[in-house]
Order: C-alpha cells, then sequence, then structure tokens
C-alpha cells in the first residue's frame, strides 16, 4: 500500500502539482486542473492582483479544493522574492511559497546563493517553503537544513520540454533527502514524469507541457495516468536493468 | 567595449550584399538548426527565404507558445509631451512642424492613467519627445510616482538619458526602457536627424547599455521601418538584442516593429516595407532570439494585427492615442503618427481570445520595484 504525499504536515492524495501559466484561456486552464487531479495550483504573483476578486486567473481557482501555491517567478534576488511572499501572505493567502529565484530571465534557472538566502528569511518569518532549485544535490541538503518543506529540483530548464536531463543528480537528491522531492521543471511528456516517478521523486510539477498542449485538458489526464503508473512502479519495486538475460528457470536451480 | 564595437566588424554594404547572395539551401540550413548563428540570420532575412515564408511562420509560432505560451500581452502608450527640439524628418513632433505642443503636468498624466487603469491595462509606457529643458528627468520621476499605485509595469519611451538620470528613474519605479535606434546605418541616420541632440548617433547606439546599467527590467529595441533596407536593420537588431541578452543578462529583451506611417510633415518612407516582408522580418528574429519579447502596436491595421498573433508576437498595444491628452481630451494635441487600429481595448482582447490565446493583462508586479525589505 502506497503512503499520501505528505508536504509540511498536509496530506496530498495527487502527485501532481500544476502550473497556471502559458494557458489559452482561464477556462481551459480550470479544465485541465480538474482533469489532472491535482491538489496544489502554483500561480506566478506577478500574473495576478491579489486583491481583485474577478482576477482572471485567481477567480477560476477554488481554494477550498485546491492548495493554492504562490510562486515569486521574476524575483531576481532574494530581497525581491521575500517582498513578493510577504505580500501574498498579507492579501491573504496561506503562508506557502514556492520560491523561485531567477535573475535571468531568459532561461529562468535558479539562482542557488540567493535562493538560500530566502529561504532563510522567509523560514523565519514563518512560511513552508519549497524551494526550486538546479538539481544540486548540497544545495538540496543546505536547504533542507535549513528547514524548507520539500526541494523542487528541475529535470531541464523551465518550459524545455526535455525531460529527466539532470536524472543522475536528482538520484542523488532523493537518496539523501529527508523531505519530499518534486521534480519542478522541464518535464514535457507524461513519460518523463513517469521516469521521475519511478525513480523516487515524492511529486512533480508540471505546467507549459500542458498548457501548450494542442488538447491541454486530455495531456493533463495523461500526465495524471504518467504520474501515477511511475508511483505505482517505484512503490511495486522496479528491478534494475540487467545486461544480459536472467533465466525464470535457472540452470543451476537444482542445486538446493 | 560597446555594441558600437561589435557592429563595427559588419560594413552595412557588405551585410546587405551577403543577404542579396543567399539561396534557398542556405535557408533550409538555418532552419534546420536548434541554435541559429547571426550568419543564418543573414540567410532568414534574404530574399531567398520568401519562398519559406510558410515553414518560418510554423517554426515562430512553435517557439513562441513553448516559450511564451499561448498569451498576448496588452501594454497602453501615455505621451507625456509632444515637445522636441529634434528635427526628425519622418516623425510628426519635429520641431519644425508648426504642431500645438503640449505637456501634461503629473496630476494631468494621472488623470490619463485612471483612464487608462480604468480601460483594464497594468502596464504603461510612458512617451514624450526630446526636451529636457521643458520636460527633465524629475518630470517623469514624480508622474511614474504618482502612476505608480495604478499599474504593475512602467517603462519610459523618452529621450536618451545618461545611467545616473536612469538610475533615478529606476528608484522611481520605472522598470523598463524602450529605445529605438531609427537607422543602424550611420550615414542615413545623420541625414534623417538634422539637427538636435538626436543627431549623436553613438549617444543613442549606447543608450540601452546605460538603461542595462542603471538596473531596468525590460530593455526594448527598435528600427523605424521604412527608413533604409529592412534587411540589413534587422540584422543590425538582432546582434544589438545578442549582444545586450549578454551582456546584461538581467534584463529581458524586447523589439518593437514600427513601420512608418502618415505624420504630420507628410514625410514618405524611403523603402516601404510590405506585410509579406514584415512578417518574415518577425519570424526571422523569433527563430535566431526564442527569448525575445516582440512588440506590435496599433501603428498597424486590425487585419494584419489579427494575423500576426500567432506567428512571434508576444505584447501588443490597444486602443492606443499617441496625442499627449488624448485619453481623457481627445484630439486637442498633435498625434506623433496616425494609428491604425482603432478598436478598444476590450475588443481587441476578444480577438485575441477567438484566435485561442488569452490576453494578459498583468504580467509584472509595483512590488519588485519598491524598496528595501525591512
Amino acid at each position: 500500500m502506497d503512503k499520501p504525499l505528505v508536504i509540511a504536515g498536509r496530506t496530498f492524495q495527487s502527485r501532481l502539482l500544476l502550473g497556471t501559466g502559458k494557458f489559452s484561456s482561464s477556462q481551459v486552464m480550470k479544465e485541465a486542473l480538474d482533469a489532472s487531479g491535482t491538489d496544489v495550483v502554483t500561480v506566478a504573483l506577478r500574473r495576478v492582483e491579489l486583491q481583485n476578486p474577478q482576477d482572471s486567473i485567481l477567480s477560476y481557482i477554488d481554494t477550498k479544493r485546491w492548495l493554492l501555491l504562490p510562486n515569486t517567478s521574476g524575483a531576481r534576488d532574494a530581497e525581491e522574492a521575500v517582498r513578493l511572499a510577504r505580500l501574498a501572505r498579507a492579501a491573504g493567502c496561506e503562508p506557502w511559497v514556492k520560491l523561485e529565484v531567477t535573475p535571468d530571465p531568459h532561461y529562468l534557472l535558479p539562482d542557488p546563493v540567493e535562493t538560500l538566502k530566502a529561504a532563510e528569511i522567509l523560514l523565519k518569518d514563518g512560511f513552508v517553503v519549497l524551494p526550486y532549485i538546479h538539481a544540486d544535490p548540497v544545495l538540496a541538503k543546505r536547504l533542507e537544513d535549513l528547514g524548507t518543506a520539500t526541494v523542487m529540483p528541475l529535470g531541464s530548464p523551465i518550459g524545455s520540454n526535455r525531460g529527466m536531463k539532470t536524472r543522475d543528480s536528482i538520484e542523488i537528491i532523493i537518496e539523501r533527502a529527508t523531505v519530499p522531492v518534486v521534480v519542478d521543471a522541464g518535464l514535457g511528456a507524461p513519460s518523463h514524469a513517469a521516469e521521475a516517478m519511478e525513480m523516487g521523486a515524492d511529486a512533480v510539477l508540471v505546467n507549459t507541457a500542458i498548457a501548450v498542449a494542442g488538447d491541454p485538458v486530455l495531456m493533463a489526464k495523461a500526465f495524471k495516468k504518467g504520474v501515477e503508473a511511475g508511483r505505482e512502479a517505484f512503490v511495486a519495486g522496479m528491478r534494475q536493468p540487467q545486461k544480459k538475460a536472467e533465466p525464470s528457470s535457472p540452470l543451476t536451480g537444482f542445486l538446493r | 567595449m560597446s555594441f558600437y564595437d561589435t557592429m563595427r566588424e559588419h560594413d552595412w554594404n557588405e551585410v546587405l550584399q551577403e543577404i542579396q547572395g543567399r539561396t534557398v539551401a542556405h535557408v533550409e540550413k538555418a532552419l534546420g538548426k536548434a541554435m541559429p548563428s547571426d550568419d543564418d540570420l543573414m540567410s532568414l532575412l534574404s530574399p531567398a527565404a520568401d519562398s519559406c515564408l510558410e515553414e518560418m511562420a510554423q517554426k515562430a509560432n512553435r517557439i513562441t507558445e513553448q516559450r511564451f505560451g499561448k498569451v498576448i500581452s496588452l501594454f497602453a502608450p501615455l505621451y507625456l509631451s509632444n515637445e522636441c527640439t529634434n528635427q526628425c524628418v519622418y516623425c510628426g513632433f519635429n520641431a519644425s512642424n508648426a504642431i500645438g505642443r503640449k505637456t501634461l503636468t503629473p496630476e494631468e498624466a494621472l488623470e490619463e492613467g485612471q483612464k487608462i487603469h480604468d480601460l483594464g491595462f497594468r502596464h504603461l509606457l510612458l512617451v514624450s519627445g526630446e526636451a529636457p529643458a521643458l520636460v527633465p528627468p524629475q518630470h517623469f520621476a514624480r508622474t511614474a510616482r504618482l502612476l505608480r499605485p495604478l499599474f504593475s509595469s512602467i517603462a519610459v519611451e523618452i529621450y536618451p538619458m545618461a545611467t545616473e538620470e536612469y538610475s533615478f528613474l529606476v528608484d522611481h519605479g520605472v522598470d523598463g526602457l524602450v529605445i529605438y535606434q531609427e537607422t543602424y546605418n550611420r550615414e542615413l541616420y545623420e541625414r534623417v536627424h538634422p539637427a538636435g541632440k538626436k543627431r549623436d548617433y553613438l549617444w543613442r547606439l549606447e543608450t540601452p547599455e546605460r538603461g542595462g546599467r542603471a538596473g531596468f527590467r525590460r530593455l526594448g529595441l527598435g528600427a523605424l521601418l521604412g527608413l533604409s533596407d529592412w534587411r540589413a536593420e534587422a540584422f543590425f537588431l538582432g546582434l544589438h538584442a545578442r549582444y545586450l541578452l549578454k551582456k546584461y543578462w538581467m534584463s529581458h529583451v524586447t523589439i518593437s516593429f514600427p513601420r512608418l506611417r502618415p505624420a504630420a510633415g507628410a514625410y514618405e518612407p524611403a523603402k516601404p516595407v510590405s506585410d509579406r516582408e514584415l512578417v518574415q522580418m518577425v519570424t526571422a528574429l523569433r527563430i535566431l532570439l526564442p527569448d525575445v519579447g516582440l512588440i506590435l502596436s496599433t501603428r498597424e491595421n486590425p487585419h494584419f494585427r489579427d494575423h500576426l498573433i500567432p506567428l512571434g508576437i508576444t505584447s501588443m498595444s490597444a486602443g492606443s492615442r499617441t496625442e499627449p491628452g488624448g485619453y481623457t481630451h481627445a484630439h486637442e494635441a498633435e498625434a506623433q503618427f496616425q494609428i491604425a487600429d482603432e478598436r478598444s481595448p476590450e475588443e481587441f482582447a476578444q480577438v485575441i481570445r477567438q484566435k485561442g490565446y488569452e490576453p494578459v493583462w498583468k504580467d509584472w508586479d509595483a512590488v519588485f520595484m519598491e524598496g528595501d525589505v525591512a
């Protein structure tokens, strides 16, 4: 029997987290969220007007049903990320934050130094912090030591659809982690999500691959299945691939 | 070192000759590459590439959706002043044109800003001619400070300033800078800018770099299309964008495509750019620069704008007024140019939705530009 995903004491049935950017309409976004079975929805604070009940994204997100996880996309240093997180909390969001510090607006790669700094400030401030990082096992441990609720290493750059390019490092992160590992970026196909889950990742976060698919709702369903298949395979216990065939009736089987 | 040093490695006429000499085989090679080079850009801008235009459009569409999603950001210009000491031969604000001149006080600008806010916009572009004695940096700073609560992003398209002056604007909450080179051809540049501070080609060319040093989050480039051969302009634009991406790597770079429109003074574009050619330019630059924002204004007509939505454009203005005070008191002052798309912002947003894209009014936050964390 598999155990559900628990982040900072909170239980989630789904291991697929979804982003809300890049959709062709908020209606399509909502239908994709529904189809994915997700429990956690991340929203870029830069994209929303927190005070506006008619906001084009927030008005589609039922916070009784989904955990609204604000993210600090666009922040280029710790100070900006902290300011954004505080803004969200002051506006009534739960004190959870997906911490993104991405000084390069083109590749959106996370800044390890500023991320660590921001995590420290936000944790002292009482936030539940889920940091987006490179697949850097040492940084993951450093963040975990500070008290972050997860680590969220990238599979490949955000929006790149390139899959688990950082596989070897993510394996180390998973092996050493005591907090949930959420593979956060670059997953372009349900098979990529399955791969991450088969390796033992606790969850994955997907946005672009679903948002820009020909049929985002169907793709959300496909990712749901990919994540579930990968998880079940992990729980079932996968054998390592072997170079040679291993006969099911070995020749030396008679030697007891 | 500045972009000028990079630029000098290329001779305008040789670039043009090279572009003219490219064949379909060159274009196909460029289209097959994951990371096209500057040399590939020449192929994509060549007359030979015209026969591959559909393929270029498809590629531009794919790249843009992947990187930016199915969204179009919207912004509005707010014309602060049409005072100008320059004599740009193509511009309605030319100092020698006898037009009604007006500079909005910060309070009048606030009134305009409120109207723009009510139309739905959260991204604002403050625009002005070049008259520092009448409209000094302090004027923009005060105006930006007043407008800040209404907008999540404020950019400026004003006369080139020194780094310290730009830093002053950044400190007052201005996050973006737009500055068109007009033309990268130095000889022509001096001819179409016969007087005023604007005559200084290098001062203008190095303006985006001063903006980058001052900490603007967005640096916008453009060449005025119709002044000279668009293929060469587009090549140097591409180089300029690439240079800035490397050097000011924390700033987002954008490229606009201002095509010359009829204006007071009746300047006829010397080298008009056709719709087909403009599409080639947009898609070629998209293929070279997957991460750069591409901007189209209301200079273009509705038919053309609607069809450009899926071709690589990421940001558009709508319902623009190009005269100071135009949103609250239309037609009282002279406009910089006539707009060709008079649809309201909401009408245009509806068109974006019909095209299968989400109109995005807010994609930035004023909180980025505020002071220190306490």
